[in-house]
């Protein structure tokens, strides 16, 4: 019976065929340091999921953003625990992107024919602090306001156009209402759409180019 | 690698992964159901008694408009609502408690002395001293509240019908 529908499904959607050239590629010897990637993958979905789970609750305006946030630490059932995952797979993300970065580096992989795969990881990691920076506002308590205002600012010091970025990112000249919503675009809507777009065009190079065997001493 | 079953290295890792992922996706993916539902599993809270003042200062056979608010908390917000009450002392001890939200689209309901009736101004329903329909489109009689004397002050409490 179960063997029938598969069959059916597989006939049409050619699901052997995907499993063989997605999963069931052929890798180089096994190590651990090749794993950051799919671990990179795995934190992405798992900051996706709770990401959209707070959205349930959180409101995106100076009035009630903090609220929000305090009713879902300790008014709806498991808030803290989604939250939580939420806060700290958002650091470990950083963490592991980068150390995925730099044994990429450290291993040569970037090298032909996979250049393409790696100036888009730099976008990805990129779209990753950002997500990080934008992400670090919506709390709307002390330590968010005050960060944003010296990230903004930073942001201000570029020469001739700092002032325009920087009330760009603002939405005006001072943190406001319009900075929360903005920022809050940005992190649900706009670098999440960036980082799908983009994580599929890494995802596809990997499997059309394989992974890099490991230099060894000839190389 | 067990080496007592015909398990080969391929399958133990398959059913390990597996395993793993069930349980990791069970312990996150239930307590996310049950932060999605909360809201509904949350009974709203029951009213408490509202005082409304002595009750020797309602005059008896006189219809008396009295105004409280009651405030609901929904999450991280707080909504505070005022509602009219018509209170009708029948006797020294019997009371009727009558919200004035006209029960066909929530107008409030005025007393009109001259014709001993409560009419809506929205769709000219009119309502008996005790509440029951004369003529109009009201489906049910007004609403009215189960009420309390202790120690002289007169409290309510909201029934439904």
């Amino acid at each position: 019976m179960w063997k029938k529908l598969f069959a059916w499904l597989d006939e049409r959607l050619g699901l052997n065929d995907l499993y063989k050239n997605i999963l069931d590629r052929p890798e180089p010897k096994g190590n651990w340091w090749n794993t950051l990637g799919s671990a990179s993958l795995f934190l992405f979905v798992v900051q996706a999921a709770t990401g959209i789970f707070l959205t349930v609750y959180y409101t995106p305006s100076p009035d009630h953003a903090y609220d929000s946030i305090q009713y879902i630490m300790t008014g709806v059932a498991f808030g803290w625990l989604i939250r939580g995952i939420h806060h700290w797979g958002a650091t470990l993300m950083v963490v592991v992107v980068f150390i995925h970065m730099v044994r990429v580096f450290v291993t040569a992989s970037y090298k032909y024919p996979r250049e393409l795969t790696w100036v888009i990881g730099v976008c990805l990691l990129i779209l990753t602090l950002g997500m990080g920076f934008t992400g670090y506002l919506l709390p709307w308590n002390q330590q968010a306001y005050w960060a944003t205002t010296v990230g903004t600012s930073i942001a201000g010091t570029v020469p001739f156009l700092g002032p325009f970025i920087q009330n760009a990112l603002r939405g005006g000249a001072d943190l406001s209402a319009l900075t929360l919503s903005r920022f809050f675009a940005a992190h649900i809507w706009i670098l999440p759409a960036l980082l799908v777009g983009l994580i599929g065009v890494h995802l596809y190079l990997i499997i059309k180019h394989g992974e890099s065997q490991f230099p060894d001493k000839d190389d | 690698m067990a080496p007592s079953h015909n398990m080969s290295r391929r399958d133990f890792v398959t059913l390990v992964t597996a395993t793993l992922g069930t349980i990791m996706a069970a312990v996150i993916g239930l307590p996310a159901i049950d932060y999605l539902i909360d809201p509904a599993l949350k009974s709203q809270k029951i009213a408490a008694w509202i005082p409304l003042g002595r009750l020797d200062s309602f005059p008896i056979g006189t219809p008396t408009l009295s105004t409280f608010t009651s405030s609901t908390v929904n999450g991280w917000e707080k909504t505070v609502n005022s509602y009219g009450v018509y209170v009708l002392r029948k006797s020294d001890t019997q009371v009727l408690a009558l919200s004035n939200k006209c029960t066909h689209l929530g107008c409030h309901v005025n007393w009109k002395a001259d014709s001993q009736e409560y009419v809506c101004p929205c769709h000219d329903a009119h309502f008996g001293p005790n509440g029951d329909v004369h003529s109009g489109p009201p489906p049910r009689p007004l609403d009215h509240f189960e009420t309390k004397v202790e120690n002289g002050i007169l409290s309510i409490h909201l029934l439904e019908g």
